[in-house]
């Protein structure tokens, strides 16, 4: 059972109904009674981080995320919701969840020009080896994902699970331990998208 | 690198999907929910929905764009009848990835950058959308092309981007239904003046022209007439280029 984070802001409809059609059942919820005893959890977001960590900040939800954390529960956070876990943004002044060695910066677009900044669409991610999450059998490498971010996260190579070229190279999957963060959406990316959730869901870090 | 996103065009009335020429005529080619399960099977890039109906009535039919959503496992984005902070609120939290703005975002222009520092300026599109004028200048028209604002496509464009939209459909309402290829001239005089990406729409007449809108400095291409009609009698056929055929494009 995957738990979906509500706090207000974020595509939980479309992560929701993906689960569905892959047969992985999911529930959306805001109380913190049932995050407290939550396995599997997905702390979506879409938006500007001052304004998502504000109205999480106005719950229970970043001491109860940190709690499960600590015990080992699979964390999974989704664009801002990935943003969200790492320390900081250049977007905002609030600190975030800081439950993974990272923080995220913005594109530099005269640096990367012509190419555009947000950084959006069908982008390939090359992917450590070995990783559970990077399990994509029978669909054709390198996976791609639908993204839409002017921000990304930068962490120590060692957090790196999978990466993308826009411009330069830039983290797009981090990791540590039973945390994940994924830049693009997997709600909105096909087969490809659907196999992650997947991947996620029989995860047992 | 980035792919060029192809992206079908699904315009609604009465929840039904039509198609216009010119922005006039829409004509009827069929069953929304059922062209959007199409598209999902052919793996469309993404997919915008703009409803004329909610734009007239300035307020989304939410329920509707529910059953949408439900449907879709690509980024969808959803235009019409856009007014308030609130609207959109709702229309993310059912599942729309980006909403797109004309009229509203030319009348209330505070309303651009309020969502742009709410949601992001990556889910905030503005539709362009553009007509020559008796002179033969092009100008920027709203309300279904009913109204010209009088302002250049290029000065009209850079104000949205210094807004903060995340990224602007340019449509050619003289090209729309035509099919005789995107008007080229205005994304070249467009694109390459703005840091955020540019849709080209209106003209598509062929796979071809999505190259040639991507040489003219569009980030991606969109079309109504191309993905859902085929023939010379416009016979209703829902289509989608095949990964293969696209190679080039993304080559």
């Amino acid at each position: 059972m995957i738990t979906i984070i509500d706090y207000g802001v974020g595509n939980l409809g479309s992560i929701q109904n993906m689960l569905q059609r892959i047969g992985v059942p999911s529930w959306v919820t805001s109380i913190a009674e049932e995050v407290k005893k939550a396995e599997h959890i997905i702390l979506p977001g879409v938006g500007a981080f001052d304004a998502a960590m504000a109205k999480l900040g106005q719950t229970e939800i970043p001491d109860l995320l940190r709690e499960r954390a600590a015990k080992g529960y699979p964390i999974l956070g989704i664009c801002l919701g990935a943003q969200l876990l790492t320390s900081k943004s250049e977007e905002g002044t609030l600190p975030g969840l800081n439950l993974i060695e990272a923080h995220c910066i913005k594109f530099n677009a005269s640096a990367i020009a012509p190419l555009k900044v947000p950084h959006m669409g069908w982008n390939e991610v090359s992917m450590r080896e070995g990783h559970p999450i990077n399990n994509f059998s029978n669909l054709e490498m390198p996976p791609r994902f639908y993204f839409a971010h002017s921000y990304h996260m930068m962490a120590n190579e060692k957090f790196v699970l999978g990466s993308t070229q826009h411009g330069n190279s830039f983290p797009s999957i981090l990791h540590d331990g039973n945390i994940l963060a994924m830049q693009f959406h997997p709600e909105k990316s096909h087969h490809y998208g659907m196999q992650i959730l997947k991947n996620f869901s029989d995860w047992k870090p | 690198m980035i792919r060029t996103r192809v992206i079908p065009i699904l315009l609604l009335q009465n929840h039904q999907l039509v198609k216009t020429t010119q922005f006039k005529n829409p004509k009827y080619i069929g069953d929304c929910i059922n062209a959007l399960k199409i598209f999902n099977e052919k793996g469309a890039d993404e997919l915008a929905v703009l409803d004329i109906n909610a734009s007239l009535k300035k307020k989304p039919d939410f329920k509707f764009v529910e059953q949408l959503v439900g449907e879709c496992f690509m980024p969808l984005a959803y235009g019409g009848g856009i007014q308030t902070i609130e609207q959109a609120q709702q229309l993310f939290s059912i599942g729309i990835e980006k909403i797109v703005l004309g009229a509203s975002a030319h009348e209330i222009p505070t309303l651009v950058t309020a969502l742009a520092n709410q949601f992001g300026s990556q889910s905030v599109v503005i539709s362009v959308d553009v007509k020559k004028d008796w002179l033969g200048r092009a100008r920027v028209h709203i309300q279904n092309g009913k109204r010209n604002t009088g302002v250049d496509p290029l000065v009209y464009a850079k104000r949205m981007e210094e807004l903060g939209a995340g990224e602007l459909i340019i449509h050619s309402i003289d090209r729309d239904g035509s099919g005789s290829g995107y008007d080229l001239e205005l994304i070249e005089q467009v694109a390459p003046n703005l840091k955020i990406p540019i849709v080209a729409l209106g003209g598509a007449g062929n796979i071809n022209d999505f190259a040639k809108a991507k040489q003219a400095g569009a980030s991606a291409v969109a079309a109504g007439s191309l993905f859902v009609f085929k023939g010379p009698h416009k016979a209703v056929l829902i289509s989608y280029p095949t990964p293969n055929e696209l190679k080039n494009l993304n080559a």
